[in-house]
């Protein structure tokens, strides 16, 4: 057979092309279990490190178990719990529905010592792709307890911060009520452009759209769930 | 077959692993590969863990190409190798996941980025088209050791002095200076994580080279 004609070629291309693809989707579902698995430790370890306790990937189900274990539930828009699982839920497909259709994760955290903490999955968008966290509230449901963010792939050194503790850190202690009762979420502004230190934190300088980002995730995910925070 | 039986470790052939290490560094003499070389050696695991990433990738498509070889019409030989490389580091992405999940999320997009590591289309191109399997698989070898060496040597310095510690796959984070250090006032050195200065220590490590052997001076 020819070797450089076009039939040859052609069947070539897709004999590859269908072997390749057979054998990629094999190993996939072959570690599709594993995978989730992982993503799902990951995740326990975020939210755990909301309330400011730090878990690896071997005592992080332990941990979870410890200090939320079933107490975690879906709210609806109305702020009254609903059936159903909510550490499966997928936020991502949540935020497309209608704010009064979607589901409120919420997790409820017992510290040591008994103190309550509302855990409050947030996300978002960055500047290059989906940005995420989960904010602790104090027992007041007002009060920033800790908040931890993650993103997809936001700039390394500008918006990428927004991963690291000093971004973090100032939430805490902030509050996402204002005097009047009203939701006003916490503002991300530039350093040294303070007026209302409750309810702001230092932007990321060079991280603007990013910074910017996390405000709108924090005050749009915020929003569906002011109900249950006011009762 | 005519042609004489050549010994599986033949002098020629182990200069197809050693000289990659050392004349014909991919990184270092070759200058391929440096994205990822700068964006990973901020800690030793990930360095490591990359390193035998673009080892193994390159060791098999190597191998595979020159299997296919004479198989591959001329036209679309590109397109093969791409296929066969995004096909290998799909793999190596789906593992690491599985198995490697907190070293797979440090190294992010650059395991799917092999896939347009110079050092592996310029081998498959140069070496793996016209030459044996073995050979192949040995200039593979090669290559990827001299890729993950470099890594590693940049790694080292990088967390040593940005840090103080070293990080190793399975044993995690180890305190190589001993606090004392810091009670006498030794700090570490923040820019040595910092992007900058893996460019910095790259060219180090080409200048010390070069310095050693008189060879690479360009006149």
């Amino acid at each position: 057979m020819d070797k450089q004609g076009n039939s040859y070629t052609f069947i070539y291309a897709t004999v590859m092309v269908v072997v390749v693809a057979a054998l990629l989707a094999f190993v996939s579902q072959v570690l599709k279990p594993t995978q989730n698995k992982n993503e799902e430790v990951a995740k326990k370890i975020e939210i755990l490190r909301s309330v400011n306790i730090e878990s690896t990937a071997k005592d992080a189900e332990a941990k979870y178990e410890q200090y939320i274990g079933a107490n975690a539930y879906i709210l609806n828009y109305e702020g009254q719990k609903q059936e159903g699982n909510a550490f499966a839920v997928d936020l991502s497909k949540e935020l497309k529905k209608e704010a009064s259709q979607r589901a409120y994760p919420i997790y409820e955290c017992t510290l040591d010592g008994g103190v309550k903490k509302f855990i409050i999955p947030v996300r978002g968008k960055g500047l290059w792709g989906p940005i995420w966290g989960f904010v602790a509230l104090n027992d007041d449901k007002a009060t920033i307890f800790g908040a931890t963010f993650g993103h997809k792939g936001e700039t390394p050194g500008l918006g990428a911060e927004i991963d690291k503790e000093k971004f973090q850190a100032p939430f805490r202690g902030k509050s996402i009520f204002n005097k009047d009762n009203a939701l006003v979420s916490i503002q991300v502004i530039k350093t040294g452009a303070s007026v209302n230190p409750d309810h702001e934190v230092d932007a990321i300088s060079g991280g603007t759209i990013t910074s910017k980002g996390v405000e709108s995730m924090l005050k749009d995910c915020f929003a569906g769930y002011e109900k249950f925070l006011k009762n | 077959m005519s042609e004489k039986k050549e010994p599986l470790f033949s002098a020629k052939n182990l200069k197809l692993i050693t000289n990659p290490l050392g004349a014909q560094n991919p990184i270092t003499v070759q200058v391929l590969g440096i994205c990822s070389a700068l964006a990973v050696t901020a800690k030793m695991e990930p360095a490591i863990v990359m390193g035998l990433s673009v080892l193994a990738v390159v060791v098999f498509s190597n191998l595979i190409i020159s299997l296919l070889r004479n198989t591959i019409p001329s036209r679309i030989r590109i397109i093969v190798q791409l296929v066969v490389v995004a096909a290998l580091v799909i793999l190596v992405d789906q593992v690491l996941k599985a198995f490697a999940y907190e070293v797979s999320k440090q190294l992010s997009v650059f395991v799917g980025l092999i896939i347009t590591n110079c050092i592996l289309m310029g081998r498959l191109e140069a070496f793996a088209l016209g030459n044996k399997p073995w050979q192949s698989a040995l200039d593979g070898v090669g290559n990827g050791a001299g890729y993950a060496m470099i890594l590693i040597i940049v790694a080292f310095f990088r967390e040593l002095f940005g840090v103080g510690t070293l990080t190793f796959p399975g044993l995690g984070s180890i305190q190589i200076i001993p606090q004392s250090f810091y009670d006498m006032g030794y700090m570490n050195n923040g820019l040595m994580i910092l992007p900058p200065m893996a460019l910095i220590v790259v060219g180090i490590v080409i200048w010390v080279q070069r310095y050693r052997n008189k060879s690479l001076q360009e006149s």
